[in-house]
């Protein structure tokens, strides 16, 4: 192998992507949305707090209610000296009105319960409206207690006001005692492995799309009097690599950059932690539908625990562990697509030689969304040691602490690696021959075939 | 001294035998053709000399010694199935093109001008290739094979593409070059350009070498052993000789034209010397040799 070669051929290939507008405009787009996604809902639980006191105007029939109603930070109650509903209603429809919200609660039923009302302008939001109805459930409750003549009542019921506070500690090797949110490790788990699996996958095809064109517009005969067939393809599979690379460190340091610049402006707070958690939290939201114990979290309020439990995850061991496994997967799936590529006159006729390939990137997702939740079944373990899979699924395990042993991971690496110098070793093989056949539709027995020629 | 020599080389393709044995020898200097119907195994050996494909056998020696990865610097290959980056811009892919060669960025430009202003395309520099013709990036492919100045140019069909004002300026380049010392293979299917540009070839026919050496011996080897005089008269002349039977005698332009039937290995000058024994108004006298088309239909129908 001649490096000066391989250079120039990886360089082309570098090149003619960066170059292209493209890639420019997703390289420079993509974080901006991604700031977006992480400022925006900080955004909005900023704004939350700021907003503007709903007020409500209650009409209680029942007149058991008004000693129940608590002025929030966000509800301001006035109780009505009037019962008249249409005045009142009419009121609120008036611009410069001072209500928002009017509640009427009904007198009490033969049961001795109650029924709410609302009547807004606007469509009501769901806090206001279960605070007030809280208000409703609190003082039924309290006047049916009130009924059954309890002695001591009050402190009775002082003595039953309690919540279970839950406080989950992971215990590392050194005994040392961590917070730690289990949600947070499989949403990281289920990012990661996603992304892995779009990226390899998404450059795999570049390559082979580019072995392909080489092909179809003839040049590649040329380029091989110059260059060995092997130094082509490695040129052109590291060529990529190294797009790749690039365009992550970009979005990685333009993301960071954008937020940090839009947060100081907008007041959000500089510390970096703050950021880091609100970032997470958007992929939270970001992907609750996906991962539905994830999504309990953002409606619960949990920011401090899931800020305590960021600040405890090792982000540079994991975002190490996505670069390591991200271009030895790539590397790996990229000399096959690569093979493929050079089997084929035009990309019409790749899907069926590209199955054999996919099916071990498809089946890794697969694995990927029983490991995100179970990261320490056998399947997972298994799956995670071995090529072809373990992209994804090691991925998926690394961000639960202390359930990767190190020989795992290095077993791991080590056997990706290994795998990889096989397989390009056959992919070389494969491409020498296939990117000089014309005409005739190649199947994979064809393929075996050319590793002897 | 030899630029390339082949011997025994053998390449299998499976069960397929593409190259059966072949040796060849291809003089430093000169411009060598290499013929064959196709399919017969012309690019399979081309490729092996262009270190492309790797023989089963056989050795190959270029300029005296056996062959080695570096020597491609040595040498401009312009393949028959041939092409350029669509999207990449005339000039830097031609720069690209010669790096690969060896070239540095600063020689491959300095000379890639040079050659730009030779075939009248500097505005071309800055185009991408899928804005020009056919012709204009044969052009362009032609200047990027032998900007280098290779030692060994091979060149499969190098006039396909062209139009006869361009196969001219490229004929002549070629012919050019070879006086420069540059040793040229040259494959192609215009036997009129073999006739006119090569000093020896070598023909192939289903893998196997059916004959070599220089074009004017092969022709002659492969003639009919006839000679045709024209001369003045009337009537056919009293021609009697040893060393040859008339074969016909016919009327031709106002004169008379008779094909001679001439005893193998014959001197021209004792032809002559009995014709004009015969007659003394001889408008032209020659000996026929067979074309080379002729001789490669005759040899690859195997007759």
């Amino acid at each position: 192998m001649n490096i000066g070669r391989i250079n120039l051929v990886l360089g082309r290939e570098f090149a003619i992507r960066v170059k292209k507008k493209s890639f420019i405009l997703t390289t420079i787009l993509t974080p901006i949305f991604f700031a977006a996604l992480m400022i925006v809902p900080s955004l909005i639980m900023l704004n939350d707090n700021g907003d503007k006191r709903q007020s409500v105007v209650v009409v209680d029939k029942s007149g058991i209610v008004v000693p129940y109603l608590k002025d929030s930070e966000n509800i301001k109650y006035t109780v009505s000296d009037t019962d008249n509903l249409e005045v009142l209603k009419s009121d609120l429809r008036q611009e410069n009105s001072d209500a928002d919200i009017l509640a009427v609660f009904s007198e009490l039923d033969e049961n001795n319960n109650l029924s709410l009302a609302t009547y807004s302008v606007k469509q009501i939001n769901g806090d206001a409206k279960n605070a007030i109805s809280h208000c409703g459930d609190d003082a039924v409750q309290a006047y049916k207690l009130s009924k059954y003549d309890i002695a001591n009542l009050d402190a009775i019921m002082a003595d039953l006001k309690y919540k279970v506070k839950v406080n989950t500690y992971m215990i590392s090797e050194e005994g040392e005692e961590k917070e730690n949110s289990n949600e947070i490790s499989m949403a990281l788990s289920y990012i990661m492995a996603s992304m892995i699996y779009i990226f390899v996958f998404m450059f795999g095809n570049m390559v082979m799309q580019s072995v392909i064109q080489e092909k179809s517009n003839r040049i590649v005969e040329v380029i091989i009097s110059s260059v060995k067939p092997f130094e082509l393809m490695i040129g052109k599979i590291f060529g990529v690599a190294c797009v790749a690379v690039v365009q992550f460190l970009i979005w990685i340091v333009l993301t960071f950059g954008i937020v940090s610049v839009v947060s100081v402006a907008s007041g959000i707070g500089s510390d970096p932690e703050q950021m880091v958690a609100a970032a997470d939290a958007t992929q939270i939201i970001a992907s609750g539908d996906m991962a539905n114990p994830v999504a309990d979290i953002t409606s619960s309020g949990m920011m401090s625990t899931i800020s305590s439990t960021l600040g405890n995850i090792n982000f540079p061991f994991i975002i190490g562990c996505f670069l390591i496994y991200f271009v030895l997967g790539y590397l790996l799936f990229a000399s096959m697509f690569a093979a493929v590529g050079s089997a084929v006159d035009n990309e019409a006729d790749t899907s069926q030689l590209t199955l054999p390939v996919t099916i071990p990137l498809i089946l890794g997702l697969f694995i990927m969304l029983h490991t995100f939740q179970h990261p320490e079944s056998s399947l997972s373990v298994w799956a995670s040691i071995i090529p072809w899979t373990s992209p994804m699924v090691m991925l998926a395990r690394i961000p639960f602490e202390n359930v990767v042993p190190m020989w795992q991971l290095l077993l791991s690496i080590f056997l990706l690696l290994v795998t990889f110098v096989g397989t390009v070793y056959l992919a070389g093989k494969i491409y020498r021959t296939g990117i000089l056949m014309y005409g005739k539709k190649a199947t994979w027995k064809d393929l075996m075939k050319w590793l002897k020629f | 001294m030899n630029t390339i020599v082949c011997s025994d080389v053998v390449k299998k393709f499976g069960a397929y035998t593409a190259l059966n044995s072949v040796s060849i020898e291809v003089p430093e200097g000169k411009i060598f053709g290499l013929l064959g119907p196709n399919g017969a195994g012309k690019t399979t050996l081309i490729r092996i000399i262009n270190q492309i494909s790797i023989p089963d056998s056989g050795v190959i020696l270029f300029n005296g010694r056996p062959l080695k990865r570096e020597d491609v610097y040595n040498i401009g290959y312009l393949p028959e199935e041939r092409g350029l980056y669509r999207k990449m811009k005339v000039g830097e892919q031609a720069v690209y093109l010669a790096r690969l060669k060896g070239l540095s960025t600063s020689d491959a430009t300095r000379e890639l001008k040079i050659w730009f202003i030779k075939f009248g395309i500097q505005d071309w520099w800055g185009k991408k290739v899928e804005e020009l013709s056919k012709g204009m990036a044969q052009k362009v492919q032609f200047i990027t094979t032998v900007l280098h100045r290779p030692k060994l140019l091979i060149l499969d069909e190098p006039f396909s593409g062209f139009d006869p004002v361009n196969v001219q300026l490229v004929r002549d380049e070629i012919i050019r070059m070879r006086d420069e010392g540059t040793t040229i293979m040259l494959s192609t299917h215009n036997m009129e350009s073999v006739e006119t540009m090569c000093d020896n070839i070598a023909l192939i026919n289903k893998s196997n070498l059916v004959v070599a050496g220089g074009v004017d011996h092969i022709r002659r080897e492969h003639g009919n052993n006839q000679m045709e005089v024209v001369y003045r008269g009337d009537a056919p002349a009293a021609f009697s000789s040893e060393v040859f039977s008339v074969a016909f005698d016919e009327e031709y332009k106002g004169g008379r034209r008779a094909l001679l039937d001439v005893v193998k290995g014959t001197a021209s000058g004792r032809v002559l010397l009995d014709l004009v024994a015969a007659t003394e108004e001889i408008i032209s006298f020659s000996e026929l040799i067979p074309s080379m088309n002729d001789i490669f239909i005759k040899l690859v129908k195997g007759e």
